[in-house]
C-alpha cells in the first residue's frame, strides 16, 4: 500500500489555522518532546532564546537532546496565552483575540492539559453546555434541584466570525474557587476558533470584571484531543495551585462522560441528535463548523 | 454463514444474573451496544446503548427503578417505552415532542436474556425455545467471551463432541452436545460469547461450573490463536437511525393530534363513595409514555370525548387507572362511563396530553387535591416517590368514605395528609398553613373544584408565592368568552373564504357552509376541534393548549378561539 501522507486527509480550513499544542513555559529548552496534531507527529522544542520551533518528525525521541540549529524544515510558529501555536498550512497573520489576558492585574495560568479519547468539536460543545452542571459537576459549578437553563441569546457574529452566546445564568453551589455560597452567575461564552472557547463569568470578587477561562482543543486525530486551559483570574486570595487544582478537577469529571459519547465525531446532520432550547449554543457552533466546511473530527452533513 | 445486521433471529445476551436491583448493564449483538436493564416491576429493558440527546451510553446511566435517567444532562427514559418523560434543562416544560429511545424485543428465560435485530413495535419473529427446551430444568454456565468470528466459535464448540457421538445443530448458531446445549451470542463480526445450558442444576454447581470453565477455556484460547492468524474481520457498521425532523428543529411545539388508541377495561371498580376506578390496558404490549400530571381523552360510547387524569406512577404502561366521578346531575360523560361501561368493554382513548407538568427541580413541592382532583396528584406523588423527592400531599374530600385510591396513597413514602370533612373556614387555614410562607424552589400544585382552586390561589398569592410557583389546570373553560371580532378565514383545502361576524363561532360558520367538521365539549377543553393554522394571528380563547403552544401560533381551536388578524388561514 502506498503511504499516504495524514496532511490529505486535512480539510484545508482546520489545515490553515493555528492549532495549540503545549504550554509554552513546559517545553524544555534544546529537548526534544512528542506530539500529534490532526494525525501528523510531530516534534518540539525550544532555541536559546527560548523560541518554540516546531516540525514533522520521524524517529526523534522525547527526552532526546536537539540543536534548534539543526532544524530546517519548520512549521509556523506563534505563542499565545501561554501556549505554543503551530499550523500545517498557512496560516493568518494573529492568532484570535482575548483582550482580558493582557490587563495587568490578572493572574494568568495555564493549568495543564488533559487528554480525552474524544473529538475536539465534541469537548467544545461540552465546555458550551451548562445544562450537564448539576450531573457531572455535582455540588461544584450545579446541584440538584437548580437543572434549569434559562433563556440566553446566541448570534454567530459576521465580522469577527465567531459564536457568541450571552446572558447565560445558572445556579451554582460553588461557582469559582472564591465562592462560598450558591448564587446565579452569569456566562458569556465565544468560539473564536472551530477547536476552542473562550468563557467569561461574572467574578465573586468583583462585580464589574470577569474572570476568563479559556480551553483550547489540540485535534490529535479525529477522534481524539488534548484540552489544554487557560486561566485569567481576579482572584487574589487562591493560590495558582489551588486555581489549578480547581479546573483539573472539573476537566476529570468531564473525561469519563465525553469517552462514553457516541460517535465519537460530532454529527453536524441535524437529525443525528435531539436538541433542546438549552442546547441553542450547540446548535450554533454545528452550524457555523458546517458552513465553513470543516470536516476533520466532525461528521458532515451528507451532501 | 456470515453475520447479518438485520438477522432477525433471537440470541442470549447476558444472564438473569446480570441485571441485579438497580443495575444498568452493557450488552452488545450484531454490532450494536445495548442497554440492558431490569425496572422494579421486573420487566427488562433492551435499549440502544445510546441518549438520544447528546449520545452518552445509557449503560452508563442511573437505574431508578422505572425510569433511566443519563448521566449527561439527566433526561429520564420511562421504563417499557423508553419515552423521555423529563428534561431537567427545561423543569416547567412536558417534553410534548415524542423522544423516544430504540428498543428491542426481549425475552427472559432459562436463566437467560434473549434479544434480537428486530423493530420491537413489529415483531416479526417473536420468541421460540429452542428445540427440547421443555425437557430441562435449566441451569446457565459461566459466559465465555472469546475473540474470534462466532461462525468459528460454533465450528469450534462442535468439535468438542466425542467421534461416536456428533454435535446436533440447533436453528441459530446453536449446538447440543450430549445433553448439554451452547448458544453463540454474535457480538460483533470477531467477538462471541459462549453461553451453555446444563439440563439441570448439577448436585455440586461449583464443581460443574468449574468443570465447563475450564473446558471452554481450553477452547477459547485454541480459537483465539486460529483467529489470530487470519486477518481480522471488517467490525459490522450500524447505523443509528435518525430521530425524526420535528425533533430535530428546535422550537418544541408539535401537538398530536387524532390518533386514537384501543384499550380494553380492564378492570372496574368502586375505589370510595362516588369515585369509579378503571383500569384501562393496552390490546398488546404497552401504552404510550406520559408524564405525571397527564391526562388522555376518553371517546365514551355516545360520541362524547371527555378528560381524565392518568394516577399512574413512572414506567406504569401496561395499562392506565384512572378514576371518575359519579355524577348524578352529570351531562352525560361520566354517567355514560360510570353506567353502560362494562369490564371487558373496548374504548378508544386519545395519547397522554400533559398541561400540568411536574417539575422536578423544587425544593419543596406541595400537592393540593379536593375529591376527584386526587388524580393527576397521585400520578405527580409516585414520581416523586420514585426520585426521592420531598412533597406534601393534601387530600381533601366531604367524607372518610369518598377518599379514593386509599390503598395506593398508603404505600407512598412522602407525607400524605387526608383531611375529611372539615367545614369551610378550616379548609380555608388548613390550605393556608400547608402551603406555608414561599422562598425560592418551592411549588404548588392544586386540582379539585373550582372553589379550592381559587382559594389556593388567592392563599398562596397573600403569602407571597408567585404566579410560577402556583400550577393548576382547567378541565372546563370557565373563562368568559370574548366573541365581538369580525374576520375571515380562508380554507386552504377547501378552497372557500367565510366570514365571520361577531357572536359566531369558526366551527358555526363553517358548519353553515356545510362542511363537517368535529368537536366534542365546544368550549375549548377537550381538542376535538384543534386546527393548523398556516397563515394569520390566532386570538386564542381556549384552556387546551399551553402557552407555548398558543405563542407559536400554528394551531388553534376553532370552537372558542378567533382572529386578532382580519384573516385566517387554516388547513381545512
Ligand atoms: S446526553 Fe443524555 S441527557 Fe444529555
Ligand atoms: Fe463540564
Amino acid at each position: 500500500m502506498p503511504s499516504i501522507d495524514p496532511i490529505d486527509h486535512i480539510d484545508p480550513i482546520t489545515r490553515d489555522l493555528w492549532q495549540v499544542i503545549a504550554a509554552t513555559d513546559e517545553l524544555p529548552v534544546g529537548q526534544i518532546q512528542r506530539t500529534t496534531l490532526l494525525d501528523v507527529p510531530l516534534a518540539m522544542t525550544r532555541d536559546s532564546a527560548g523560541l518554540p520551533v516546531v516540525w514533522r518528525r520521524s524517529d526523534e525521541e522525547a527526552g532526546d537532546d536537539v540543536d534548534p540549529e539543526n532544524i530546517l524544515d519548520r512549521l509556523p510558529v506563534t505563542t499565545g496565552y501561554g501556549f505554543v501555536w503551530t499550523s500545517l498550512g498557512t496560516p493568518s497573520a494573529a492568532l484570535f483575540p482575548i483582550p482580558e489576558y493582557a490587563e495587568a492585574d490578572r493572574k494568568n495560568m495555564s493549568c495543564g492539559s488533559i487528554g480525552i479519547h474524544v473529538s475536539a468539536p465534541r469537548a467544545v460543545e461540552n465546555f458550551l453546555d451548562m445544562g450537564h452542571f448539576p450531573y457531572v459537576h455535582t455540588d461544584i459549578l450545579g446541584a440538584e434541584p437548580h437543572t434549569e437553563v434559562k433563556e440566553y441569546d446566541v448570534e454567530v457574529s459576521e465580522e469577527r466570525d465567531e459564536v457568541l452566546a450571552t446572558r447565560c445564568r445558572f445556579m451554582q453551589p460553588r461557582a469559582a474557587k472564591s465562592a462560598t455560597h450558591a448564587m446565579e452567575v452569569e456566562y458569556v461564552y465565544r468560539v473564536p476558533h472551530p477547536f476552542c472557547s473562550v468563557l467569561y463569568k461574572s467574578c465573586p470578587e468583583d462585580e464589574n470584571r470577569r474572570d476568563v477561562i479559556a480551553i483550547f482543543l489540540q485535534p490529535v486525530s479525529e477522534d481524539r484531543c488534548r484540552a489544554h486551559l487557560l486561566q485569567s483570574m481576579i482572584d487574589s486570595t487562591s493560590t495558582i495551585t489551588d486555581l489549578r487544582r480547581f479546573q483539573q478537577t472539573i476537566f476529570g469529571q468531564d473525561k469519563p462522560i465525553l469517552e462514553n459519547q457516541y460517535p465519537k465525531r460530532l454529527p453536524l446532520d441535524p437529525r443525528a441528535e435531539t436538541p433542546i432550547r438549552a442546547d441553542k449554543s450547540a446548535i450554533a457552533y454545528r452550524r457555523w463548523l458546517s458552513q465553513k466546511g470543516i470536516t476533520y473530527g466532525v461528521i458532515p452533513m451528507a451532501s | 454463514m456470515t453475520l447479518s445486521l438485520s438477522d432477525p433471529a433471537w440470541y442470549p445476551i447476558a444472564s438473569s444474573d446480570d441485571l441485579p436491583f438497580r443495575h444498568v448493564y452493557q450488552g452488545q449483538l450484531l454490532g450494536r451496544e445495548l442497554a440492558v436493564w431490569r425496572a422494579d416491576d421486573g420487566n427488562v429493558n433492551v435499549w440502544e446503548n445510546r441518549c438520544l440527546h447528546r449520545g452518552v451510553r445509557l449503560s452508563i446511566g442511573i437505574n431508578e427503578g422505572a425510569e433511566l435517567k443519563c448521566q449527561y444532562h439527566g433526561w429520564r427514559y420511562a421504563n417499557r417505552s423508553a419515552g423521555c418523560t423529563y428534561i431537567p434543562a427545561h423543569p416547567a416544560d412536558a417534553p410534548a415532542r415524542r423522544i423516544q429511545n430504540k428498543i428491542y424485543p426481549v425475552a427472559e428465560a432459562f436463566g437467560l436474556v434473549w434479544s434480537a435485530a428486530q423493530d420491537s413495535d413489529n415483531i416479526e419473529r417473536p420468541f421460540a425455545p429452542f428445540p427440547g427446551a421443555e425437557s430441562g430444568q435449566w441451569f446457565p454456565l459461566r459466559p465465555m467471551p472469546v475473540n474470534a468470528a462466532p461462525e468459528d466459535v460454533l465450528a469450534g464448540l462442535a468439535t468438542l463432541a466425542p467421534d461416536d457421538r456428533p454435535a446436533d445443530s440447533l436453528p441459530g448458531l446453536a449446538l447440543r452436545l450430549g445433553d448439554v446445549v451452547y448458544f453463540v451470542q454474535p457480538v460483533d463480526a470477531g467477538r462471541a460469547v459462549i453461553r451453555g445450558l446444563l439440563p439441570s442444576t448439577p448436585a455440586d454447581a461449583t464443581q460443574a461450573l468449574r468443570h465447563y470453565n475450564e473446558m471452554l477455556s481450553k477452547l477459547r484460547d485454541r480459537l483465539e490463536r486460529a483467529a489470530a492468524k487470519k486477518p481480522a474481520p471488517e467490525p459490522l457498521a450500524p447505523a443509528f437511525d435518525k430521530v425524526s425532523a420535528d425533533l430535530a428543529t428546535m422550537p418544541d411545539i408539535a401537538i398530536p393530534r387524532g390518533n386514537t388508541i384501543p384499550v380494553v377495561v380492564k378492570r372496574k371498580w368502586t375505589s370510595a363513595d362516588g369515585v369509579i376506578g378503571f383500569e384501562l390496558a393496552a390490546r398488546e404490549g404497552h401504552l404510550p409514555t406520559f408524564q405525571p400530571g397527564a391526562h388522555i381523552d376518553v371517546h365514551l360510547p355516545n360520541g362524547l370525548i371527555r378528560q381524565y387524569s392518568i394516577t399512574n406512577g413512572p414506567g406504569e404502561l401496561m395499562s392506565y387507572i384512572i378514576g371518575v366521578k359519579q355524577e348524578s346531575a352529570s351531562k352525560g360523560g361520566s354517567k355514560v362511563l360510570v353506567e353502560t361501561v362494562r369490564q371487558g368493554d373496548m374504548l378508544a382513548i386519545s395519547e397522554p396530553r400533559n398541561n400540568f407538568p411536574l417539575r422536578r427541580d423544587a425544593t419543596r413541592t406541595v400537592l393540593i387535591a379536593g375529591g376527584i382532583g386526587i388524580t393527576p396528584l397521585l400520578s405527580m406523588a409516585r414520581f416523586l416517590d420514585k426520585s426521592s423527592l420531598p412533597y406534601e400531599l393534601h387530600y381533601f374530600t366531604r367524607a372518610c368514605e369518598q377518599v379514593a385510591f386509599r390503598g395506593d396513597l398508603e404505600a407512598l413514602h412522602g407525607t400524605v395528609l387526608i383531611h375529611t370533612g372539615l367545614p369551610r373556614a378550616e379548609i380555608g387555614t388548613t390550605i393556608s398553613t400547608a402551603l406555608g410562607a414561599w422562598s425560592q424552589a418551592q411549588h404548588v400544585y392544586v386540582c379539585g373544584p373550582s372553589a379550592m382552586l381559587e382559594s389556593v390561589r388567592t392563599t398562596a398569592a397573600a403569602q407571597g408565592w408567585p404566579d410560577e410557583a402556583i400550577h393548576f389546570e382547567y378541565f372546563k373553560n370557565d373563562k368568559p368568552i370574548d366573541d365581538s371580532s369580525a374576520f375571515d378565514v380562508e380554507l386552504a383545502r377547501s378552497a372557500m373564504t367565510l366570514h365571520v361576524p361577531a357572536g359566531k363561532t369558526i366551527l358555526e360558520v363553517m358548519r353553515d357552509a356545510g362542511l363537517t367538521v368535529p368537536s366534542s365539549c365546544e368550549q375549548g377543553a377537550c381538542g376535538t376541534c384543534l386546527t393548523t393554522v398556516i397563515e394569520g394571528e390566532v386570538d386564542h380563547q381556549d384552556v387546551y393548549l399551553n402557552d407555548s403552544e398558543k405563542a407559536a401560533n400554528t394551531c388553534m381551536m376553532t370552537c372558542v378561539s378567533r382572529a386578532k388578524s382580519a384573516r385566517l388561514v387554516l388547513d381545512i
